[in-house]
């Protein structure tokens, strides 16, 4: 592993009854941490802590992120007990509340790796500051484990540690270097004594803290590198989990909401008499962009909102449409781009629909407004984000809202800052409902006609080989959105440029799981694919011979095609296809290996990723974040789409958004190369090359090239 | 519609309610009697998240109203696990750690009981034909594993 060079500040406390509480937090946090020995428990809460060290022997983990299905809470208690050493038996989790105490600097921190030595404390304060402006305590960007993890969780481990050895060691009379520590209990072996870390809690918060902890060398993890059960699937297979939209209290009332259809659109008016008179109708609530009405059941305030006839306006987007967006990326992007003169030119365009996020579950929260305060229940990315959004749409500071977050029914950026557009909404519909508390659900429909979709895109490529079959220039014009990450190709390409080039919608678009870099994964790996069959090479080993630099990759993908048999006889109209990304510091290779029936049905029989995110702390969750990376991203490029008419999202339902489902799923298998490179994340990178593996497969069963999804709308069919 | 007093039973209990006929029995189980096992996700029958055991059968309570049910037995996630033992599906979805959000799990789990409770050998094709609910943080491959060891042992669990 890397050297350590972070500046943090790592503080201790004293627990009620006597336990050790630690904590590791940003360097600009430090002056006012220094006091922290505080025997005041009623502050513990309040603080950057992250570890609690109970005379019960547990060992308590606050997690600074929320759990939506990926496993972090799990993987980040993991990190911090495999550096102490604990009893994981005996180790718990809970989510750290929504304070700004937690905002977690760290996440900004690691989206850069090596900050030269001078600029690291400048580095940190302006990160740290950044961080606080947001309000950010995100969980988003692959962050939770090469951050929070990997800069906090370890630290605080280590350091706590220390601290229960040098507290032993007192006990004993004997030196800390004497010491072992396994299982939660930490042992002098010659003087066979020992004892636990509960034992040792309340002595351990009378020992200096560490500055910098010893860290672990990763030969030595017991715990890591191992499949672990997550901590919170039990509540999920027998139906105990609280997710947002679960949540209740006495008094509750139930709102649903029907919002202007255009993109951008306002209530103009709306004839409230007869539903206001309606069973159950405690009010209908004109907003801005909406009509809602709140109801003592769900399904009353549904079936009233039915009764209504609001009118909306269409804020000028009336004409708006697919075809005319990509008229637009096709006008934005101009001619394709000039090549050197060379043996072979050759030139495409892709494009790519809006999607939506469509979590299984719709947007929902629950809000109480009582005067200038308010609390809020729901599941989001980003609770403190929520408590600011809220906030925000009251006209109150967010010192005045409490907000507590339940699970997530899903979020894959839908609910990350700038998206919490229905967090706010509650809060306006319960200020008109106050001081009652109500949970505001929406409709399915609702949810997949106001998303914050993943942006529509278009990139046109060129490309020159020379004589011997070389690649000499790649250059790609993209409207749609796109950066240096997402469009980078690791292949030792002399001419390589990629250009943005503006193109303006008024389509609400957001971050969706991989952000860019699912649209820029289909263009770049297919445009190879396409020069790979121009140059007559092995779609493998035309990309393995131009990764000179990139020794990574290279593993990646060897390891890749040994997994898949690649190159190995298959029948008629089956075919491989091969695709590699980096985004979020990880590199993922995957292999689909499909068939076409004459008639043109495909079928995705298997799928092998493995992925290089430097390490990985629970093998299980990491290989199910890549199985549904692989699934995620396998079901939008078949299937997925969102198109506009008149201004509207035409897609209402599972219906005519389709989606995959078990008989469409393929065998996935996955792997990891563990390069100990600074560690990557996993929640997203399964997702960018799965859309060009499939579809550089089908070119493989069938001489069909798809540059356009989805998959489910080319002609597949045999020609005869 | 006038609200009218129903008796339904659930979990093995009978339990009255008063709501309007119409109401679907969804929304009777979530918001009347407390059960927020059973998820709604898309009001239409499409994504299974809401589906329940009524009479032994997998069916989607988004779309069948309570005057529907008359005395049927309904059964929810949380009356699969008698005693607060696991039944055998919920307790392979946890041998294959298959949830990840989680939310989609409820209907997936009374789906595959109820499957599996008439075909404890389900085949892979007729698996396919019976478990059409949606998963979107993509578990797939787990549930098929999971089904599939199921299938294999003892035969189903429901």
């Amino acid at each position: 592993m890397g050297k350590w060079t972070r500046r943090a500040f790592i503080g201790a406390g004293v627990l009620v009854g006597g336990g050790l509480v630690i904590g590791v937090t940003g360097a600009a946090l430090a002056p006012v941490r220094h006091g922290l020995r505080d025997e005041d428990a009623e502050n513990i809460g309040q603080l950057t802590t992250w570890i609690l060290i109970t005379p019960d022997n547990a060992v308590t983990v606050l997690i600074p992120h929320c759990e939506m299905g990926q496993g972090a809470q799990t993987a980040l208690a993991m990190m911090a007990a495999e550096e102490m050493d604990a009893d994981w038996a005996n180790v718990r989790v809970k989510e750290a509340p929504a304070t700004d105490e937690y905002a977690n600097a760290y996440i900004v921190r690691a989206f850069v790796n090596d900050v030269p030595g001078p600029f690291e404390r400048g580095f940190d304060y302006g990160t740290y500051r950044l961080a606080r402006w947001f309000g950010l305590q995100v969980t988003g960007g692959s962050m939770s484990v090469r951050g929070t993890g990997h800069h906090g969780m370890r630290v605080a481990g280590a350091a706590a540690r220390e601290m229960l050895v040098a507290a032993a060691a007192k006990t004993f009379g004997v030196s800390a270097g004497e010491c072992t520590v396994a299982n939660s209990r930490v042992t002098h072996a010659a003087s066979n004594r020992s004892a636990t870390f509960g034992e040792l809690a309340k002595a351990a918060t009378q020992e200096s803290v560490p500055t910098h902890p010893a860290l672990k060398d990763p030969k030595s993890y017991t715990l890591r590198r191992k499949p672990q059960q997550r901590i919170d699937l039990r509540s999920k297979v027998d139906g105990s989990a609280i997710y947002g939209i679960d949540y209740t209290m006495p008094g509750l009332l139930h709102a649903a909401v029907e919002i202007a259809p255009v993109i951008g659109g306002k209530l103009v008016s709306v004839d409230t008499s007869a539903a206001e008179k309606m069973p159950g109708v405690k009010k209908v609530v004109q907003l801005e962009e909406a009509v809602a009405v709140v109801a003592d059941s769900y399904w009353r305030a549904r079936t009233a909102l039915a009764s209504l006839k609001p009118q909306f306006d269409d804020a000028g987007h009336g004409a708006v449409s697919s075809a005319s967006i990509a008229e637009a990326f096709d006008k934005a992007i101009g001619a394709a781009p000039e090549m050197p003169a060379a043996a072979t030119v050759i030139k495409a365009d892709y494009t790519v629909p809006f999607l939506p996020h469509a979590t299984m579950e719709p947007m929902a929260c629950t809000a109480r407004v009582n005067g200038d305060r308010a609390e809020i229940w729901a599941g989001t990315q980003d609770p403190l984000n929520a408590r600011k959004t809220a906030a925000d749409a009251l006209g109150i500071s967010p010192e005045n809202v409490q907000y507590t977050n339940l699970a997530l029914g899903g979020g894959f950026g839908r609910k990350l800052p700038g998206n919490l557009d229905f967090v706010g909404m509650s809060a306006r519909i319960a200020k008109a409902a106050s001081p009652a508390p109500v949970k505001m659900i929406w409709s399915r429909e609702t949810d997949m006609q106001h998303g914050y979709y993943r942006p529509a895109g278009m990139s046109r490529f060129a490309g020159a080989l020379d004589a011997s079959g070389r690649p000499v220039a790649i250059t790609s014009l993209y409207a749609g959105g796109g950066d240096g990450e997402s469009t980078f190709m690791p292949y030792a390409i002399d001419d390589m440029k990629h250009s943005a080039r503006d193109a303006k919608h008024p389509v609400r678009t957001g971050p969706w799981r991989s952000v860019l870099n699912s649209q820029h994964g289909f263009f770049k790996e297919s445009f190879i694919d396409e020069m790979a069959h121009a140059a007559k090479k092995d779609p493998f080993a035309f990309r393995r011979d131009l990764m000179t630099d990139q020794p990574r990759f290279k593993a990646v993908l060897e390891r890749l095609a040994a997994m898949a048999n690649w190159g190995s006889p298959l029948p008629p109209r089956e075919g491989r296809g091969i695709a590699i990304c980096e985004s979020f510091g990880s590199i993922v290779g995957e292999i689909a290996h499909v068939s076409v029936s004459p008639e043109g049905v495909l079928k995705v029989k298997e799928v092998c990723a493995v992925a290089d995110c430097g390490d990985v702390v629970n093998t299980d969750t990491a290989a199910a974040q890549l199985e549904g990376g692989v699934m995620f991203g396998l079901s939008a490029a078949l299937l997925g789409a969102v198109t506009i008419k008149d201004g509207k999202v035409e897609q209402t339902n599972f219906y005519d958004f389709r989606t995959m489902i078990l008989r469409d799923a393929p065998t996935v298998r996955v792997d990891f190369v563990i390069s100990g490179a600074h560690p990557g994340g996993l929640g997203e990178p399964g997702v960018p090359p799965i859309a060009a593996a499939v579809t550089n497969a089908i070119f493989a069963a069938t001489g069909i090239r798809v540059r356009e999804l989805p998959i489910k709308n080319a002609k597949l069919a045999a020609t005869t | 519609m006038a609200r009218m007093a129903i008796t339904l039973t659930v979990n093995g209990q009978a339990r009255s309610l008063d709501v309007e006929p119409d109401t679907p029995l969804l929304w009777a189980i979530r918001d009347t009697l407390g059960l927020t096992g059973t998820k709604f996700g898309c009001g239409v029958a499409a994504c299974g998240a809401c589906t329940v055991h009524i009479n032994g059968k997998a069916e989607r309570s988004c779309s069948i109203p309570v005057s529907a049910i008359g005395g049927a037995s309904i059964i929810t996630i949380e009356g699969l696990a008698a005693g607060g033992k696991l039944n055998a599906v919920q307790q392979a979805w946890l041998d294959q750690q298959v949830p990840q959000c989680g939310y989609c799990q409820s209907g997936m789990i009374m789906a595959v009981s109820a499957l599996l409770a008439e075909k404890p050998h389900a085949t892979d094709a007729e698996v396919d034909h019976a478990i059409t609910n949606i998963c979107r943080c993509g578990t797939f491959a787990r549930i098929r594993k999971a089904i599939q060891t199921l299938a294999a042992d003892q035969g189903g669990g429901a």
